[in-house]
């Protein structure tokens, strides 16, 4: 049976009051839920404050659920949102991840052209490289991280991401392509420096 | 990437690396990087750069973490079946 199908099953226990279903839920949908807001608020505390407001505002209003996007496509949404009013509220400091917080900066033109596609890959597998990836990732400009994360880390559609964030499907694909540019960017210069010795 | 051509090509190398280039696009971008030296740098890193990431292990909460939503949600006695 599709995932889609298993879940429209799913909403109809959770609708008709049925526990075992939000238990359900919960097993399916929580470690994505738990990873999306994580990486959104990177912190812990506030990813589990925001993964608990999820399913309990998604139980109490399933009955809005109209089934036109996926189940775990209207959990992420609500993720999001969560996440967004949380970080509002919580941090004066902090970049804003939704719409209209960023400039459109356009395209970013690589910079730096080492070229590192032939690292041994044993290399590739260090615990340090992996950390640099992590910390990249996490400064990502937030539009771009919002996409790239949905997209790329748990595996949403185009079409899902878009709806969950509610813009154009080429938007997210348009935010992708730049959060990996991005992210080149910086590998790049990690494995630059290691070559001259300068990495700090 | 200081040539137009090459700042045309950018746009399409993550279709490209995707498999969601036209095949129009991709003789090009082939055409391009047998010329072009740090195009075809841009391309291999940007392609090991997503191998990598996608590589990365995935976070996971605690049982405590877990345990708490579930009282939240008032279905604790699921976690012991």
């Amino acid at each position: 049976m599709s995932e889609n199908k298993e879940d429209m099953l799913l909403l109809e226990r959770i609708r008709a009051g049925d526990r075992s279903g939000c238990d359900e839920c919960v097993r399916r949908h929580a470690p994505g839920i738990y990873r999306l807001a994580l990486r959104l608020t990177r912190n812990e505390a506030e990813a589990e404050d925001v993964m608990q407001e999820t399913f309990l505002s998604a139980f109490k209003g399933i009955d809005r659920f109209d089934g036109r996007a996926e189940l775990r496509t209207w959990l992420y949404r609500i993720a999001y949102n969560a996440a967004m009013m949380r970080l509002r509220r919580t941090r004066r400091d902090h970049v804003p991840l939704d719409e209209a917080s960023e400039p459109d900066d356009g395209t970013p033109v690589p910079q730096e052209l080492y070229d590192w596609s032939q690292v041994p890959e044993r290399e590739l597998e260090k615990t340090e490289l992996r950390a640099h990836m992590e910390k990249a990732i996490g400064d990502l400009p937030g539009r771009l991280r919002t996409v790239f994360v949905m997209r790329e880390l748990e595996d949403l559609s185009t079409e899902d991401t878009a709806q969950a964030l509610g813009i154009s499907a080429e938007a997210v694909k348009t935010r992708l392509h730049r959060a990996r540019l991005w992210l080149r960017e910086r590998l790049a210069g990690y494995f630059a420096s290691d070559s001259r010795g300068t990495r700090r | 990437m200081a040539h137009q051509n090459c700042r045309d090509l950018l746009d399409g190398l993550s279709d490209y690396l995707d498999g969601e280039a036209s095949a129009e696009l991709c003789a090009e971008i082939r055409r391009h990087m047998a010329d072009c030296t740090k195009c075809r740098v841009v391309v291999d890193t940007l392609g090991k750069t997503v191998k990598l990431y996608r590589e990365l292990p995935k976070a996971e909460m605690t049982e405590e973490t877990r345990e708490r939503l579930y009282k939240v949600l008032d279905l604790s006695d699921f976690l012991r079946k």
